[in-house]
């Protein structure tokens, strides 16, 4: 399908606060069991130099995340970026999320399946 | 034919996810079956967002092993044996029973027992009260969740106050009148997970985006403390030396407001040094008040007044000076030697250098110094603190100095500061800190039996509760009088809130008549002798009026015969009092909505409402404007009307009245006996955000996230032990032990672990000894009761002591 190559998922890891909403609504939306979901989050506690450490939580689509197309089609928003607490998802053409990363740091653009 | 969901508004607010609530959702709903829940775009509260508890709600609201019928014990306690009964026969089964005991006993030989607050506390307190018993408990060792602090706030500044996110205005951070704090303190909280203290933590996330700076307290690596300014890594348990110390480099280097500190705190005061108290103008003049109070007046060298009821000096052209020493005679004629009150705190404040404060705390002398300056440099600035504040007996003290410090620079009920918190158009639905309700016990002579009330200040100005020790000491002592019943409602007592819960157990075994309310059969229930089924807030009708906005929720689907707390409670209420004054619970949410001037049909139309411009519950300044008296003059609800940097209540109490810190009674400073045998540091209740305490392990979405009990060690902590990631460990101390799963990271420090609590199997066997496994994994089997401040607040729940070994 056309729209899988041209969207995409960028990240904002730098506020990310790990609440796994996005697992769930995903959950929710596709009627998943338990343990599947478009998103899995994931703890990475960073060792830094000087016995610094450095928390960060990053959202990472799945096998089956399909970016939401269904509900696009619609002119909905992906169901975990609708609901992301930290509001550090955002969906869109992988062209208009590049130049979103020019600007801000700290960022991840997805491509999934 | 393909018929469309229908979707209703309403608001999530308990129980379902479990938190304090507020916001907005949106249910769709088809032939009586959830189908789906969003996030309400429009509400201000959340805008469109939603955490994984509710979105999880379609798996609590349908789950297979709901409660839905009352319950019968047949059998035994703890043997698991029930018979499925109407609601009648459980209401007359229950009128007949407590109506027995009431008549032998008196009625406050019937506690009414609850978890954490959430929409439990106007209805369990209108059964209590109808009933005729003043004993309301919050479970909790110390009350130590929320009305410490609440109580703390109001005994030295009046009102609570909570950090503003602009949550006041429909606008939000868009409204002009909000100002971004530039730094905050997020003292023990972890923003990522619940929702606590009737706040949305996703707030703070907003308000960083925009350019808000951190300084973190936590012993433990958060999400916030890698993301801040200044990390204050404390030991639990020293908070109120580290507030002491940021207070003296304020202090000292001149960062405080000297005009809030001379107009709007009590400062200038005088103490007598005989006898370390206030000098009261009783002291001079045995006609005068006892309640007004003396200053030295700079401008005649003399001793002038405060009238504390009028607030204002005597003579009213006084100048006060907020700094002498001065010799008066008292009405024998005795010389009295007088200091002001800010001399005295200063002097205070001067037993907590950094360098002393970094010996008691761990913190390093130059971090609480950067914090201090950083902090007191930002304006506005504001300070957010966590249940860890209440779960230490010397809660009162601490409240008092992290309150100085919002107080001294500035920061009080400004924009972007903390500010003033009330109840959305103060309608106030039952007794809580500083405010009446609605619902009351029909006369003040009912409360004189309430269990703490003679022993503890604070519990009889401030807290409406029971105390939760006493009373649990009472049910084996049964002195002064005995407890023959419980009613318990969203309370998981041997899972989730008691602490040494197989002593709960013994005193649940001791009642002749126990009634459980909940919406899943819970290690507590198997102790009652019938069992009544609640709603999720998606089956209730409801009001909600804690902070801002007003708001309300709405029956959008029913399950079973499960009804909402409410209304059980009214059904029940009715019963038991002759003179119930209330037809319908729709009356009474009117009652209760009174001042807002709003009816419950209209709240449901509009599903919030902010109160205006002007109203006491809607900011800023309102000491300025007079808004937060009743006599509507400019000041606080003190006794002085002042904020008091001495409180006169805890004067009057016999408590101390200045900040200080006290170790607790458990820590390698206060035992060092006993950390020879337990030398690391047990802390517990790290949040996760897919539980709410006990809730929860039975939603498979959210148990698939967070399948274990765990306890975070440090990996040279687990190296030293032989303990590696994943394996099963036991925590142990005197008290008892319980086995987790080792998470060995370095989040904590080499000297603490971190135990979660609340857990319990719902999938295990519900019938005693396995009991769904609740002597398992539960924390709370390592902590004692009976361990609280001075005023009966407080408990040390993140600060014990413990050993580890592999299980
Ligand atoms: S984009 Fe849609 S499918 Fe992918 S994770 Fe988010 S909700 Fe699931
Ligand atoms: S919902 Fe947002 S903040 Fe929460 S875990 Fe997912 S990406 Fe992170
Ligand atoms: S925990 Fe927070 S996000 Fe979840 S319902 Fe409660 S207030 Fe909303």
């Amino acid at each position: 399908m056309e729209g899988k190559e041209i969207y995409g998922m960028l990240i904002d890891y730098e506020y990310c606060t790990g609440c796994h909403t996005c697992e769930v609504a995903c959950a929710q939306e596709y009627d998943w069991e338990e343990g599947i979901s478009g998103m899995k989050v994931m703890e990475i506690v960073e060792k830094l130099p000087n016995e610094e450490y450095y928390l960060v939580y990053l959202p990472f689509p799945t096998e089956v995340c399909s970016l939401c197309l269904g509900r696009i089609k619609k002119g909905q928003e992906p169901q975990c970026v609708k609901h992301c607490m930290a509001k550090c998802l955002e969906f869109g053409r992988l062209e208009d999320l590049m130049e979103k990363m020019k600007i801000k740091r700290r960022t991840v653009i997805f491509r999934p399946r | 034919m393909k018929t469309e969901a229908e979707s209703i508004r309403t608001t999530a607010w308990s129980a379902g996810p479990g938190c304090h609530g507020g916001c907005g959702v949106i249910a769709f709903v088809k032939d009586g079956k959830l189908v789906k829940i969003e996030g309400d775009p429009d509400h201000p509260w959340n805008q469109g967002r939603l955490c994984a508890r509710v979105l999880a709600m379609r798996q609590y609201v349908q789950h297979p092993k709901r409660i839905r019928r009352p319950l019968l014990r047949k059998g035994r306690r703890g043997e698991g044996e029930w018979e499925e009964i109407s609601w009648d026969t459980a209401y007359d089964l229950i009128e007949e029973r407590m109506k027995r005991i009431r008549e032998e006993f008196g009625p406050e030989s019937f506690i009414f027992a609850m978890g954490t607050g959430r929409d439990i506390g106007p209805w369990i307190s209108l059964l209590a009260y109808s009933y005729g018993s003043p004993n309301v408990m919050f479970a909790l060792s110390g009350n130590a969740c929320y009305s410490p602090r609440i109580a703390a706030l109001e005994t030295f500044q009046g009102d609570y106050c909570v950090f503003d996110a602009g949550q006041w205005f429909e606008k939000r951070y868009d409204d002009p009148r909000f100002v971004l704090p530039r730094c905050m303190i997020i003292w023990g909280y972890n923003i990522h997970s619940t929702c606590p203290d009737n706040l949305f933590g996703h707030w703070i996330v907003d308000m960083m985006k925009r350019g808000t700076k951190i300084i973190v307290v936590d012993p433990r690596l958060t999400w916030f403390s890698s993301r801040a300014e200044v990390w204050l890594r404390i030991r639990p348990g020293t908070d109120s030396a580290l507030a002491m110390g940021l207070l003296h480099v304020i202090v000292n280097e001149g960062l405080f407001d000297k005009d809030f500190l001379e107009k709007w705190t009590n400062g200038a005061l005088l103490i007598r040094k005989d006898k370390n108290v206030l000098l009261r103008e009783k002291d001079l003049n045995p006609y005068a008040s006892s309640q007004n109070f003396c200053v030295w007046d700079e401008r005649t060298k003399s001793v002038a007044i405060w009238d504390s009821e009028k607030l204002e000096f005597v003579p009213s052209n006084t100048v006060p000076s907020i700094s002498c020493r001065v010799h008066l005679r008292d009405i024998s004629g005795r010389e009295i030697e007088c200091e002001t009150v800010w001399d005295v705190f200063k002097r205070r404040i001067e037993e907590y250098d950094p360098h002393t404060v970094q010996k008691i705390t761990g913190v390093p002398e130059k971090e609480i110094v950067r914090a201090a300056r950083y902090y007191a440099k930002s304006k506005p600035a504001s300070i957010h603190w966590g249940v860890p504040i209440d779960m230490t007996p010397n809660v009162t003290p601490l409240c008092h100095a992290i309150a100085c410090l919002w107080a001294l620079t500035g920061n009080l009920d400004v924009p972007g500061g903390n500010v003033i918190a009330r109840f959305a158009f103060d309608a106030v639905a039952y007794a809580l800190p500083g405010s009446e309700g609605v619902i009351k016990l029909k006369s003040k002579e009912k409360d004189l039996t309430r269990i703490g009330r003679d022993k503890y200040g604070p519990f009889q100005k401030f807290i409406w509760r029971c105390q939760t020790d006493s009373a649990f000491e009472q049910i084996f002592t049964e002195k002064p009088y005995p407890i023959k019943g419980m009613w318990i409602q969203a309370c998981n007592l041997l899972a989730g809130i008691g602490m040494d819960p197989k002593k709960w157990r013994e005193a649940l075994l001791k009642l002749d008549f126990v009634v459980g309310v909940d919406l899943f059969m819970t290690p507590t229930l198997m102790y009652a002798d019938i069992v009544l089924p609640a709603a999720t807030f998606l089956e209730k009708e409801g009001i909600r009026s804690w902070w801002v906005p007003l708001q309300c929720m709405k029956r959008v689907m029913r399950i079973d015969d499960c009804k909402s707390d409410a209304e059980i409670n009214f059904e029940l209420a009715k019963r038991f009092d002759p003179e119930f004054k209330w037809n319908s619970l729709e009356e009474l949410f009117d009652d209760i909505l009174k001042p807002s001037g709003i009816r419950f049909s209209e709240l449901k139309e509009r599903v919030w409402v902010f109160p205006p411009e002007g109203h006491p519950s809607h900011p800023y300044l309102r000491y300025e404007k007079g808004l937060l008296r009743k006599d509507k003059k400019p000041g606080f609800q003190t006794p002085t009307g002042k904020f008091e940097l001495y409180s006169v209540l805890r004067e009057e109490w016999g408590y101390e009245p200045m900040p200080l810190h006290e170790e607790p009674p458990f820590t390698p400073l206060s035992r060092p006996d006993l950390a020879e045998e337990y030398p690391l540091i047990l802390s517990t209740g790290r949040r996760s955000p897919v539980y709410f305490h006990s809730e929860h392990r039975m939603i498979p979405y959210l148990r698939s996230i967070d399948p274990d009990p765990v306890v975070e060690i440090h990996p040279k902590t687990a190296q030293k032990y032989g303990i590696e990631d994943g394996a099963y460990v036991y925590v142990e101390n005197w008290m008892g032990k319980a086995k987790f799963r080792a998470r060995v990271t370095p989040v904590v420090p080499e000297w603490m672990v971190m135990a979660t609590h609340g857990w319990w199997f719902p999938e295990r066997d519900p019938k005693e000894p396995e009991l769904f496994g609740v002597w398992e994994s539960n924390i709370n089997l390592l902590i004692p009761m009976g361990q609280n401040g001075k005023d009966g607040l407080g408990a040390p729940i993140k600060h014990l002591l413990c050993k580890i070994y592999r299980a």
